[in-house]
């Protein structure tokens, strides 16, 4: 985009720049540090010029929004035409109070739902099993039976709202229950919208909630896409994840090379079953993370779009326009907030929901100031939804589409991201995809020493965070002040087991016996499972009911060592 | 020093198994989920059911300030809060370690 004359020129002043004015600058102030660096170790310069971009081609690397290769946005006008969704990953005790959380969010101006469920439903346990004790209700709402999503989403409209499940083995289940409670509120297949997070990988890589060895793990993963692909037009079967890779440590580009390489491993695995690149890719939603480091992150969403459609549309041959789409959703890094002086927790989300909104996202999730200690406080959640609001019609930052876009420093950076990136994605290929790099733990070791390097250089003050190595305080005061929402965790989880055990009496015992029976056939027969879970939880088989029958066909997943 | 890592997940019962097992000098747990309450009571108990009681266990996590008193009366020796340094936990580990195989031989 720049003369090769003037380039030079600049080149020269440059040169004579760096021995007089930042020689006088440097004499009078030393730099803060040594070297430089963003939060995932790119090293940085002082200033970055049109040299730095001068072999960045316009129409290759950035063209228009809404167009190819849609590094500026999947949509020509983004935000000018419809805000990004407000998406609060809520859900805490048990379904009563969380039906109240996200009536409470939808009065407030929440235009999406996004439920968290506790950890016995994460990995598929009954909140009456005893590995469950203690943990019902806890760090999202508790899910056993069809029962309990009823009761969430009594009086919400299911066919006005969407909602993200963040729900991975068990996603078969709990996508059948959202289905069956809205087919009793008389809401169509055709429009039933939502995501189910159903992405296996990140489960061994980073976030651990797995249960099914994978290969199986895979496998049902593709059941619930392929079904959802046939009979859900609205749904996003798959929310192919590097917010949980990032939060267990990893670096930007690390987030972004693993993710997408799942994503690859994902697309050829629905191609194995005979499916048509065109009738799935539109259909698969990304989820990222917003750090701290404020340009690396908006370059992180930047180089991401870029390489998707490049992926989709050369390596897959995907014809449509919307299957070269990465469209995502964004949570705000909850690995960055911290216990110590919580309410600066609040600045750190307006930060980075920011880098979100100008990296072009979906949707997105805003963490409340209490997030290091529970799970947020009607206050809490109102404070990181208003953040939202203020930034989508305050700041002007929503009006024009990608503003970002020709800083000399977010455009270097971009393809810098994106160049590592790919030099990890070769990497995973050649190992033969991602499963197999998953199953040689791989991914596992990179993110494991990241997260130490990271560690180390918190201690070591190469990196500071306030509050924490840097303008510590030694009271506790501040910390007493926030507000904590207050469960009767014991309560919650003896009502649950109630339910339960009104529910095991008086259901149709025959009929859930029978769906399950069925359900184990078509496991073992290697059939898509979707419709006989669906059959099952119709009937008020339990979640751990179903995932018992899936464990014994498929096993399940004992990490090795890492080391 | 040596680690056992016993991985992501374990109950209470099956930690206090693999410190008997292991003959361990020092039982570290580190719980995120908030759960920490009822699950540090069940594994305090089910160690002093086993008739240990000379095996000093420290938890680690996003622990709020009010249960702390609660957790310390459960007999656990020490907690550590976000914003502690490695060092400061290898070397409280190190300590208990050495403590704890003095009084052995005394």
């Amino acid at each position: 985009m720049f003369n090769e004359e003037a380039l030079e020129e600049l080149e020269d002043k440059i040169r004579k720049w760096e021995k007089s004015t930042v020689v006088k600058s440097l004499e009078r102030f030393r730099e803060r540090m040594e070297k430089f660096t963003t939060l995932s170790g790119i090293t940085i310069k002082n200033v970055y010029t049109p040299l730095d971009v001068r072999d960045i081609d316009y129409f290759d690397k950035l063209g228009l929004p809404g167009e190819y290769p849609f590094t500026r946005g999947i949509h020509a006008t983004m935000y000018r035409g419809r805000l990004w969704t407000m998406r609060m990953f809520s859900g805490y005790g048990s379904p009563e109070d969380t039906n109240k959380r996200l009536k409470y969010l939808i009065a407030h101006g929440e235009t999406g739902l996004s439920l968290a469920f506790d950890y016995p439903t994460l990995i598929g346990l009954d909140a009456d099993d005893p590995q469950a004790c203690g943990e019902v209700g806890v760090c999202g709402v508790s899910v056993s039976s069809l029962k309990d999503m009823e009761i969430i989403y009594n009086g919400i409209d299911m066919s006005s709202i969407t909602t993200n499940m963040t729900i991975n083995p068990p996603a078969p289940v709990l996508l059948s229950m959202y289905v069956a409670t809205a087919e009793k509120q008389g809401v169509t297949y055709e429009r039933i919208g939502g995501t189910t997070q159903n992405d296996p990988l990140k489960e061994f890589i980073a976030q651990k909630s797995y249960v099914f060895p994978p290969e199986p793990a895979v496998k049902i993963s593709m059941d619930v896409i392929e079904w959802s692909i046939k009979n859900l037009p609205l749904w996003n079967p798959i929310s192919i994840s590097g917010y949980h890779i990032r939060e267990a440590g990893a670096t930007a580009v690390q987030e972004l090379a693993f993710t997408i390489a799942d994503g690859i491993e994902y697309v050829r695995q629905l191609i194995l079953r005979g499916l048509n690149v065109d009738e799935f890719a539109h259909r698969l939603s990304f989820f990222f993370d917003a750090h701290i480091n404020f340009f690396e992150e908006i370059a992180k969403f930047r180089a991401a779009r870029r390489m998707w459609a490049k992926i989709m549309k050369e390596w897959f041959n995907a014809e449509k326009e919307r299957s070269l789409w990465l469209r995502f959703h964004t949570q705000t890094a909850g690995v960055s907030l911290t216990a110590q002086q919580p309410f600066n927790n609040i600045v750190r989300t307006t930060i980075e929901a920011l880098a979100a909104v100008l990296g072009g996202t979906q949707s997105l999730h805003t963490n409340s100031l209490d997030e290091p200690f529970r799970v947020p406080s009607e206050f809490g959640a109102k404070i990181a939804l208003r953040t939202q609001q203020i930034i989508a019609y305050e700041t002007g930052v929503a009006d024009v589409v990608d503003p970002l876009a020709g800083s000399y420093y977010i455009e270097w950076l971009t393809d810098e991201i994106e160049e590592q990136a790919w030099k990890y994605i070769d990497r995973i290929e050649k190992m033969g995809g991602m499963l197999e790099a998953v199953k040689k733990g791989y991914p596992q070791r990179e993110v494991t020493e990241a997260s130490y390097r990271f560690q180390k250089e918190v201690e070591e003050r190469k990196k500071f965070i306030v509050g924490v190595n840097i303008y510590v305080e030694g009271g506790e005061e501040e910390i007493r002040n926030v507000p904590l929402l207050d469960i009767n965790q014991e309560e919650i989880e003896r009502r649950q087991v109630e339910r339960l055990r009104k529910l095991r009496m008086e259901r149709n015992n025959e009929a859930v016996q029978s769906a399950l029976n069925k359900l184990s056939k078509a496991a073992s027969r290697n059939e898509n499972i979707m419709p006989y879970v669906l059959d099952a939880v119709k009937s008020y088989a339990t979640l751990g009911e179903i995932m018992n029958v899936l464990k014994e066909v498929y096993g399940i997943w004992v990490e090795p060592p890492i080391y | 020093m040596e680690v056992i890592y016993t991985g992501v997940r374990q109950t209470p019962e099956q930690v206090v198994e693999t410190a008997i097992q292991e003959d361990v000098d020092v039982i570290g747990v580190s719980i995120l989920s908030g759960a920490h309450i009822t699950l540090m009571k069940r594994l305090m108990e089910n160690l002093r059911a086993k008739g240990v009681h000379d095996i000093p266990v420290f938890l680690g996590g996003t622990i709020p300030l009010p249960d702390i008193s609660e957790i310390e009366g459960m007999g656990i020796d020490r907690v550590f809060l976000p914003g502690t340094s490695l060092q400061e936990i290898v070397k409280y580990v190190y300590d208990a370690a050495l403590n704890k195989r003095k009084k052995k031989h005394e």
